[in-house]
């Protein structure tokens, strides 16, 4: 009774809590002294992070295309979960952590749920470069999040139970993600202090999913039967190419937003650069991938041409912003032959069934690496990040730079993902039982198949019989109303 | 010659299938089936409702043998294929009357021996 009570106290005092942004937010809208920049500028950072939001179905379908029948209905659970948690966590107090705190800062902490921070230029410095309302600005920057977190369970595919999902997605969506993703993107020291260059997140968005990745199938271990007795990886394909291409073509929509949308600005007309640098680095990192694929194994594979798309779209996050098109195609072209060699490097020790630890992971440092080498030092000025790359200036300074943030956060993820995943593996558990992984995830963890009507036979579906046995009336027909009687 | 016919479950086949490679036998057929028996159905719930399967997944072995040979067949399928657990599956002997090697029209016990080299056989 006592606890009920505490219970229900709590319940109402969140409810009462969350009564009081709704004032604070009337205060900052005022609609009559809008200057046009605020609405141009919100429309296309809001239209970006809709492109970026679209991501969501591309890692879906990509998911499910390479998983096995079995698995599939698991993943769309998943997404719709952990999208919805990470908007709570990233609403309460990753916006904050990430964004919230002066340059140079290591966490932030004004903003939290968005409310009572005052000016928004002084509270949010580094978005200071953008008159975008603080709204669109959060809606942008929780859809990266999003992605990040998405990136992560492309290793843990067809074994993880479920609650593991919604357990770590709080952590990774409040503390991971902001805090490592404001170094580098948020105002943070490596940013300000260090000078790092990210447009758009190689590291801090895909590098941080990839990272949360490894620490995530490094406990996990391998799907049931992916080694054999003699050690070697054996393939497990997926279940569906089509669904698999279409998720790639999703993503690759989506990073039109993802890039293009990072200059928070439509108004001087950047973010055209930038999408036709992210259109040439894809485009050379599909060819790379695919010519490297035939050199190896004389086929044109279906899933390397995808995965070399995703990896030069990765590697070109980054320097999106900092370089030339014809730097562009270099960078996707060599991203496109880092994700083969990386696939099947990988394959022989970690069971990733989508290629994320390559395509993000390997492809994320090659990107940020690549900022060192080939940006633009009018374009470094431009964004006032850093220095011009190597062949620009002979200096290996800007490339020490980029390393020296790629360690940083990939030991700051690693570390605190390894220990979160250690103690949910320790209380919880990561894995289902060999039983439940022999069933499929569907139905053991959700209770209902992707795809009933393979799984279940025929005689135990409602409403199925056989196909009638009468012809089917021909359209010339004289007679189209048959008199015959149809028999199932 | 017989006809060993075993209902299994789906991995029981594959060290079934590797042991019989390494005896000589590399002859067989399966198929994915759908029965039941004593183990019981599964319920599934798709938005609230539910659905029960009465008839469960496995895979049907059939493989022709010599006489001699059938007691070798049932030994590794019943090795392997045995949890303990209810919906193990079930095997039967049945007895063929002909057979032909379809490439060289050969007939009799001949075009089902074990093969000696196993190896040289699957390549």
């Amino acid at each position: 009774m006592r606890r009920t009570s505490i219970a229900r106290g709590l319940v109402l005092g969140t409810v009462a809590a969350l009564l009081v942004p709704a004032a604070a937010m009337a205060d900052t809208f005022d609609s009559s002294s809008l200057p046009d920049s605020v609405g141009i500028n919100s429309l296309w950072v809001v239209v970006a992070a809709c492109l970026v939001m679209f991501m969501q179905a591309g890692f879906a379908f990509l998911e499910i295309g390479f998983s096995r029948g079995k698995n599939a209905g698991t993943v769309v659970a998943k997404i719709l979960t952990n999208f919805s948690i990470a908007a709570v966590m990233y609403w309460a107090v990753g916006f904050a952590f990430a964004f919230g705190g002066s340059l140079g800062h290591v966490i932030g902490d004004t903003g939290f749920f968005l409310r009572d921070f005052g000016d928004p230029q002084k509270a949010f410095p580094i978005m200071g470069l953008s008159d975008a309302t603080i709204e669109a600005k959060w809606w942008f920057q929780f859809v990266f999040c999003a992605v990040s977190l998405a990136i992560v369970w492309g290793t843990t595919l067809e074994r993880i139970k479920f609650g593991v999902y919604i357990l770590y997605s709080i952590i990774f969506a409040a503390l991971i993600f902001p805090i490592a993703s404001g170094w580098v993107y948020g105002g943070g020291w490596l940013q300000v202090n260090v000078g790092m260059q990210d447009f758009a997140g190689s590291t801090a968005v895909h590098l941080i999913g990839a990272t949360g990745a490894l620490a995530a199938v490094l406990l996990l271990g391998a799907r049931k039967g992916k080694y054999g007795p003699d050690g070697k990886p054996r393939a497990i394909p997926g279940h569906n190419m089509p669904l698999f291409g279409l998720g790639v073509l999703i993503l690759w929509l989506g990073w039109f937003g993802f890039n293009p949308g990072s200059t928070l600005n439509a108004l001087d007309g950047r973010f055209t650069e930038v999408l036709l640098v992210t259109q040439m680095a894809a485009a050379a990192g599909v060819l790379g991938a695919i010519a490297t694929n035939y050199w190896k194994t004389k086929t044109i594979d279906i899933g390397m041409a995808g995965n070399g798309a995703i990896a030069a779209l990765v590697a070109i996050t980054a320097p999106s912003g900092y370089v030339e098109p014809w730097a562009a195609v270099i960078i996707g072209a060599v991203a496109g032959v880092i994700v083969v060699f990386g696939v099947y490097a990988i394959d022989k020790v970690l069971d990733d069934p989508v290629g994320a630890l390559s395509a993000h992971g390997l492809a994320g440092i090659w990107g940020t690496l690549a900022c060192g080498i080939f940006t633009d030092p009018k374009l470094a000025a431009y964004n006032a990040v850093g220095k011009g790359g190597l062949v620009y200036n002979g200096s290996f300074e800007q490339l020490g730079r980029q390393a020296l943030g790629v360690v940083t956060v990939f030991a700051f993820v690693f570390a605190v993902s390894y220990a979160t995943f250690w103690v949910i593996k320790r209380t919880y558990g990561l894995r289902v039982t060999e039983e439940e992984e022999d069933a499929g995830l569907d139905i053991s963890e959700h209770g209902m198949y992707g795809y009933p009507e393979q799984f279940i036979p025929t005689p135990e579906l409602v409403g199925y019989g056989a196909a009638p046995t009468a012809p089917v009336p021909s359209p010339v027909a004289s007679n189209p109303v048959s008199t015959q009687e149809v028999t199932a | 010659m017989k006809k060993v016919e075993a209902y299994i479950r789906h991995e029981a086949f594959e060290p079934i299938r590797m042991e019989l490679l390494s005896l000589g036998f590399p002859s067989l057929s399966i198929s994915e089936v759908k029965g039941s028996g004593r183990q019981k159905g599964i319920t599934e719930r798709y938005r609230g409702a539910e659905l029960t399967n009465y008839l469960r997944p496995k895979v049907k072995l059939e493989c022709v043998v010599a006489d001699r040979d059938v007691q070798t067949i049932v030994d590794t399928v019943l090795k392997h294929a045995r949890t303990g657990a209810v919906g193990d599956g079930k095997v039967f002997v049945l007895p063929v009357e002909e057979s032909y090697r379809v490439r060289t029209g050969e007939a009799g016990e001949e075009v089902l021996q074990a093969h000696p080299d196993p190896a040289a056989a699957t390549t």
